[in-house]
């Protein structure tokens, strides 16, 4: 059982606990061709009045090959807060389960949950600890989304590579097709948004950017595999069910139709 | 220089013994019970925010009596034991057993071993999938690993209460009698111990990945009515 002396105490850190019994799976060099490993592309999020959306495309490319149909970029993290991200596939799922655990380990050895900046704050230490595998082509870049629970509204964080933390107002896009995704939310974004929707303007902006991004897939109605779109709010994390992506997707394929 | 008097083993460990228990009877007692779906774990505890009980992993609970910085040290060395081990294998792999047994590596070494034994006693609980595969160690001071079933007392006056648990437990019941039983075992005979000063928390079956959950003081005011 890992016991440390007082100058030796990680406390409630479950990075430097990893360091201290020598499994951080940080800074080490991997190999240099990058684009061979998959990358996972598009997330969006955005704020609404009583909390955000988040929304994630399900494709994962290695180059040109489509190496996943079914990739999930859009994860819970805790009960009220939620990751999106692009990038390195491997390095960004494996960033994403430090984080949760990093959460839940707080909690139980404080007996009290992170804040939520805290917890935004805490993904920017992973975020930058990651920039040696960044310069090397294995870039994470995440969206980190919440409700918080002391402001009672919800709250969006963007990242650079190296860490770099933004807090985002309205809405916020990232990877490969965040250009297009981003002007769709850019025109549709209205302060007043109800959680519904959110979450049509967000299956909106992911069905543009993937018509324009090849790294970045679409609803594929052939094997009903949608977008993962969750809401965070006062409630907890909800992510929305297939069948109502399904309609939301159908109605944005008749209204392109009859453009 | 002076020469150290020569002692019995018997009668240091005896003085330890007696050393350990003594701090250990100094403290209020806590009872952990099944009820129908899951354990629940009963502490006498005035304190709001120096808890007893607490979270290790999705299903353990652990719980200590004695010296609070010293269980505390013990539940956070849990914690991370824990956490490391699903980090490094798979979270099914975390099991109460494992726990309980390098619990009580640190207890025998430090009884046998240390100047002054850990003024403690834990309880290391994991709820089953089923109420046959629930699992209850008790680990004294000395590092004996006692695997309990269906109830079991640690602190202060155990003997005691553990007749009075003895009396009033029924297996299946719901967690409202659990509460109610673990009350009046805890309780003295004719001065009830009052709902502000019980720490009440479960490791409930059906309750998704994380099984451990805490039980507001009104929530225990309802059930103690």
């Amino acid at each position: 059982m890992p016991m440390f002396s007082f100058e030796q105490d990680p406390g409630a850190s479950f990075g430097e606990l990893l360091k201290r019994v020598g499994l951080s799976p940080f800074g080490e060099s991997g190999p240099a061709n990058a684009m061979l490993v998959p990358h996972a592309t598009t997330c969006v999020a955005l704020r609404c009045t009583n909390g955000v959306v988040m929304a994630g495309d399900r494709r994962a490319t290695s180059g040109n090959i489509i190496s996943h149909r079914e990739m999930e970029k859009v994860v819970q993290a805790d009960e009220f807060s939620g990751v999106a991200i692009a990038g390195a596939a491997g390095p960004a799922m494996e960033m994403v389960k430090l984080f949760q655990l990093q959460i839940e380990h707080y909690e139980k050895v404080e007996g009290q949950s992170l804040s939520l900046e805290g917890k935004a704050n805490q993904l920017s230490m992973f975020v930058r600890s990651n920039l040696p595998a960044a310069m090397q082509g294995f870039m994470v870049v995440p969206i980190f989304a919440g409700f918080d629970t002391l402001l009672k509204h919800g709250r969006l964080w963007n990242y650079d590579a190296t860490g770099g933390r933004y807090e985002e107002h309205d809405f916020v896009a990232t990877g490969s097709g965040m250009l297009h995704a981003g002007t769709v939310l850019r025109m549709g974004w209205r302060r007043d948004m109800t959680v519904d929707e959110g979450v049509e303007l967000t299956a909106r902006a992911l069905w543009e950017a993937s018509d324009a991004d090849s790294a970045t897939g679409g609803p594929d109605v052939l094997r009903g595999i949608y977008p993962v779109i969750a809401s965070i709010t006062s409630e907890g994390f909800t992510r929305i069910g297939d069948a109502q992506l399904k309609i939301t997707y159908e109605a944005i394929a008749k209204g392109v139709g009859q453009r | 220089m002076s020469m150290p008097f020569y002692v019995a083993p018997e009668q240091m460990m005896k003085d330890r013994a007696d050393y350990a228990r003594k701090g250990i009877a100094r403290g209020r007692a806590l009872v952990a019970l099944q009820y129908n779906d899951g354990i629940a774990l009963v502490a006498e505890n005035p304190s709001n925010t120096l808890r007893k009980i607490s979270e290790i992993y999705d299903r353990i609970a652990f719980a200590g009596v004695g010296k609070y910085n010293e269980f505390d040290q013990l539940r956070v060395a849990g914690v991370r034991a824990a956490d490391l081990k699903g980090y490094q294998f798979s979270r099914l792999d975390v099991d109460a057993r494992g726990l309980a047994n390098q619990y009580a590596q640190i207890l025998g070494q430090t009884f046998t071993h240390e100047m002054k034994p850990l003024e403690v006693e834990i309880l290391v609980a994991e709820v089953g999938l089923t109420p046959d595969h629930d699992q209850l160690f008790h680990i004294m001071y000395d590092g004996t690993v006692i695997d309990e079933h269906q109830f079991t007392v640690l602190g202060g006056d155990m003997e005691t209460i553990r007749g009075r648990m003895a009396e009033r437990f029924v297996a299946g019941s719901t967690l409202q009698d659990a509460v109610k039983f673990a009350h009046q075992a805890l309780s003295a005979s004719e001065t009830p111990i009052n709902s502000s000063e019980l720490e009440v928390a479960v490791l409930s079956r059906n309750n998704s990945r994380r099984c451990f959950a805490r039980l507001s003081e009104s929530t225990i005011n309802q059930y103690l009515v």
